[in-house]
């Protein structure tokens, strides 16, 4: 039973990692525009080899 | 692949079939502009394929059907000659250093895929880009560049000449205060959310009914470690908060804030106390989730329309700088910089400054964002212009008289309607419901308190209860009302082309009982015009001579002219002459035509709002320009009229800068003429919306432009009607798409349907807290309780909100 405590505490761990990230996230300001991403992703970029 | 298909048939279309050019679609008027076998419609469009072909950047046109943005309609690229300054410079760049640069540029113009792909690769277009990154929902692209390899002015003027000509306004670009807000929020809801989710875990045992023998000494470390984990949600998350309640108590303002820090502290010592003297678990996982929901709803309610501002003013109508003659030289000189005496050139289609005299030129100035006037102004030298006019013909040079801020125009801003009004914009429905339920929860612990200790004798019970009432009416569920049900009503309207500011101005178009119109603009729609021709019907042959003359003239009339006459081929002209003020003149087919003022083609008649035609010595009539009602006016005016319904009519009145020429058209809309008045200026309209309120009336303003930003700004609820909301749109509380101006009773409806929605739930979350407080006066309210019972009636009144919302919007918008 005693492994349930030790694995709240393990828990509290990895969501504390998961908090630190979001910060990171939103600092770096990746929620800023959640449009342009999606268009970008479809360009194709075949030129950039040539150069 | 493509290519080849376009080069197969671009070349094999015979001359009737329609042309379309390549670049942006647009009809092609004859086949005479051809670069690389494909059509365009002018040069600019050419000219532009030209670029982007030397380039390699065709697959602009692959990406999108619509992409090309038509060039057809500018005269010439602005030469951007102001942004060489470089104290403008500093002002606009986000970030110098010597070998590199960022701006942020605003494209009214990018529409599609296509735009994204092609402002992306502006590093081909011009080597001294190093990277550039678009924001499409805000139609903003960041430029970074070398400075020492190509300028600022290089890279707008390469943007203008590719079609996305940026809209350069100092205030625009200072929205970062908004951002860093919201970031902030969002950081406040981590913290409340990570908080809640693991007091939860760590209260745990507790749920399942653990006792303490089994895992004594952890309940213990849990507990600690709870109030670890509670101490950054109530500094941080639960700030703001306890910040706008201290502001209420200042100011002796009950507010909403007020009963919900009086919850927030109750759960959180209440909590202390009982984990640090082993009594119990405390209420730290109610508290956490009550925090988290709270900040959700405050997430929630705050809907930005990316692209819309409410809080523009002057400054972002104003160009950023002026051309000043000095020592015969044209020297770019920030707006700001402008003094007396100095001598300014306005080209066509800029924005006057300041005051001035005129001193060479004639200008035909538009006033209509400053007066309300609807037709352009003649000014001849000596005569004074006034700062908001645009200059319509050719360039002139105007000697300033008063610096910006001084003029005319900008005095106005002066008023104190434009200041700050800090501390009142909370919502009047919340407050006095937050007012209610502190007076009751306090009675209600007062009076649990007084029978357990003064009846009973028993203090700790009586604390008990006490802080149990205060937990249970907490008013989270009216906090929750508001920002979810109203939130989700903005949200709703937005996605139908209105556009409010904040929640609060849901309860204002809910309650109001007199309207004000404008009439430029808001009752007429501003681009188009009735024109109907009066006098001997004309030969085609003479529509073609009075088309292709129109067509060589950029004035406002001529186009509308052009639009008129609709598919009417054009033939070449010769001799073009354009009189600023007067008209255009030409040989067409060997025939000298006339268009313009009665003066002009030398009619004896004299009448404003005709375009008089001539023909070598004949004068064949004139067209005649009216304005048009906006389509729904009728709907409109019927309803607030209280036709529609049987409703208590509603005073309307109009309050017009412009001549009264349109009132015999007004009229039927109005009733009588008393409630329509012409000619009024910036400060009679402010001052008539003033008189109303005095009279205690609520008022609901509509306008469009700078000549009633005041009164927009008095009024309780001031609505811009906007063609174009990339446009300028003064200060005001709500954006209201032309197009969908027909729907505005469904908006007022909706808007009342949702006050009365919050009411409900209001009612609901009474009886939600009768149930909690029979446990909490009996003193026996536990933590596994608490924890259902709080977030259950929250989440349940969220749900009730927004499923009524969405249920009436459903029944007004079938």
């Amino acid at each position: 039973m005693h492994i349930i405590f030790f694995l709240i505490a393990v828990s509290l761990l990895v969501a504390l990692g998961f908090l630190i990230s979001f910060f990171w996230a939103s600092r770096n300001g990746q929620f800023e525009d959640d449009c342009t991403p999606a268009m970008r992703m479809l360009f194709e970029e075949k030129d950039e080899s040539e150069e | 692949m493509y290519l080849l298909e376009q080069n197969a048939k671009a070349p094999a279309l015979p001359p009737t079939e329609i042309l379309v050019c390549y670049h942006c679609h647009d009809k092609c008027p004859d086949d005479k502009i051809v670069s690389a076998d494909k059509h365009f419609c002018c040069e600019g469009c050419k000219m532009v394929y030209e670029i982007l072909n030397t380039h390699d950047l065709c697959n602009y046109y692959n990406l999108d059907e619509q992409a090309g943005v038509s060039l057809r309609h500018k005269n010439s690229i602005p030469a951007f000659t102001y942004l060489d300054n470089a104290e403008i410079e500093a002002q606009l760049l986000e970030f110098k250093s010597p070998t590199a640069a960022k701006i942020t540029f605003y494209l009214p113009q990018m529409h599609c895929i296509s735009c994204v792909w092609l402002l992306e690769h502006l590093s081909k277009l011009d080597k001294g880009v190093t990277a550039a990154r678009v924001n499409f929902l805000k139609k903003q692209v960041t430029v970074q560049y070398n400075p020492n390899e190509t300028s600022l002015r290089n890279i707008a003027v390469l943007l203008s000449s590719i079609g996305y000509e940026p809209d350069i306004k100092l205030s625009n670009l200072t929205d970062s205060a908004t951002t860093k807000q919201r970031r902030k929020l969002g950081a406040q809801i981590a913290v409340a959310g990570f908080a809640f989710g693991n007091i939860m875990l760590f209260s745990f045992p507790e749920y399942v009914g653990m006792d303490a023998q089994t895992y004594g000494s952890y309940a213990r470390i849990f507990g600690y470690g709870s109030v670890i984990l509670a101490l950054p949600v109530l500094l941080y998350s639960a700030k703001d908060y306890f910040l706008s309640a201290w502001q209420g108590i200042k100011s002796k303002r009950l507010n909403i804030d007020i009963p919900l820090c009086l919850a927030f502290l109750a759960l959180f010592l209440r909590s202390i106390w009982e984990i640090f003297t082993h009594t119990g678990a405390g209420y730290l996982d109610s508290f956490a989730g009550l925090t988290f929901l709270l900040l959700t709803g405050k997430w929630f309610q705050q809907t930005t329309w990316s692209r819309l501002s409410f809080e523009r003013d002057y400054k972002s109508y104003f160009p950023i700088a002026a051309a000043v003659k000095k020592d015969g030289l044209e020297v770019a000189v920030p707006v700001h910089r402008l003094q007396a005496n100095d001598i300014i050139i306005v080209r066509s289609q800029e924005i006057i400054p300041a005051d001035g005299i005129l001193t060479i030129g004639t200008a035909d100035i538009d006033y209509s964002f400053v007066s309300g006037e609807s037709e352009p102004v003649r000014v001849l030298p000596g005569e004074k212009i006034y700062a908001g006019g645009k200059q319509l013909g050719a360039a002139i040079e105007v000697t300033l008289v008063k610096s910006m801020e001084q003029s005319h125009l900008t005095r106005l801003w002066n008023n104190d309607v434009f200041e700050d009004k800090k501390g009142q914009t909370l919502s009047a429905l919340a407050d006095q419901a937050g007012l209610f339920f502190s007076w009751l929860v306090l009675a209600l612990g007062a009076l649990a308190a007084l029978y357990w200790w003064g009846y009973k004798g028993d203090m700790h019970t009586a604390i008990n209860a006490f802080t149990a009432i205060m937990i249970v009416v907490c008013p989270c569920t009216i906090a929750l009302s508001i920002p979810f049900t109203l939130g989700n009503i903005i949200r709703i309207m937005g996605k139908r082309g209105f556009y409010l500011k904040n929640v609060e101005k849901v309860e204002a178009l809910a309650n109001f009982d007199a309207v004000v119109f404008d009439k430029t603009g808001t009752i007429t729609q501003v681009h188009r015009h009735e024109i109907d021709f009066v006098g001997a019907a004309l030969s085609p042959e003479q529509k073609i001579r009075i088309k292709s003359l129109a067509n060589q003239s950029a004035h406002p009339l001529s186009r509308q002219l052009c639009v008129k006459l609709g598919d009417v081929p054009t033939a070449p002209v010769t001799n073009f002459e354009e009189f600023t003020g007067l008209g255009i003149s030409g040989v067409v087919d060997g025939k000298k035509m006339w268009v313009g003022s009665a003066d002009f083609v030398q009619a004896d008649t004299d009448s404003s709002g005709h375009v008089y035609v001539r023909e070598g010595a004949q004068i064949l009539g004139y067209y005649e320009v009216r304005s048009i009602a906006r389509t729904g006016l009728d709907r409109v005016f019927g309803y607030f009229r209280g036709l529609t319904r049987k409703r208590k009519p509603i005073p309307v009145f109009l309050v017009s800068g412009d001549r009264d020429k349109d009132a015999a058209m007004m009229q039927p809309y109005f009733g009588s003429e008393d409630t329509m008045l012409f000619r009024q200026g910036p400060q009679d309209k402010l001052n008539f919306v003033k008189n109303l309120q005095q009279k205690g009336r609520k008022v609901l303003m509509f306008g469009d432009g700078l000549n009633d930003a005041g009164a927009l700004k008095q009024s309780d609820m001031g609505i811009v009607i906007s063609e174009q909301s990339n446009n300028f749109t003064p200060a005001c509380d709500a954006i209201l798409d032309a197009d969908k101006f027909d729907r505005l009773p469904q908006f007022i409806q909706l808007s009342k349907a949702g006050v009365r929605i919050v009411k409900q739930s209001y009612a609901v979350a009474l009886l939600y807290n009768a149930i909690g407080i029979s446990y909490a006066v009996s003193g026996t309210l536990s933590p596994l309780i608490a924890a259902i019972l709080m977030p259950a009636s929250s989440i349940s009144m969220v749900l009730f909100g927004m499923g009524m919302g969405n249920w009436a919007a459903r029944r007004y918008f079938r």
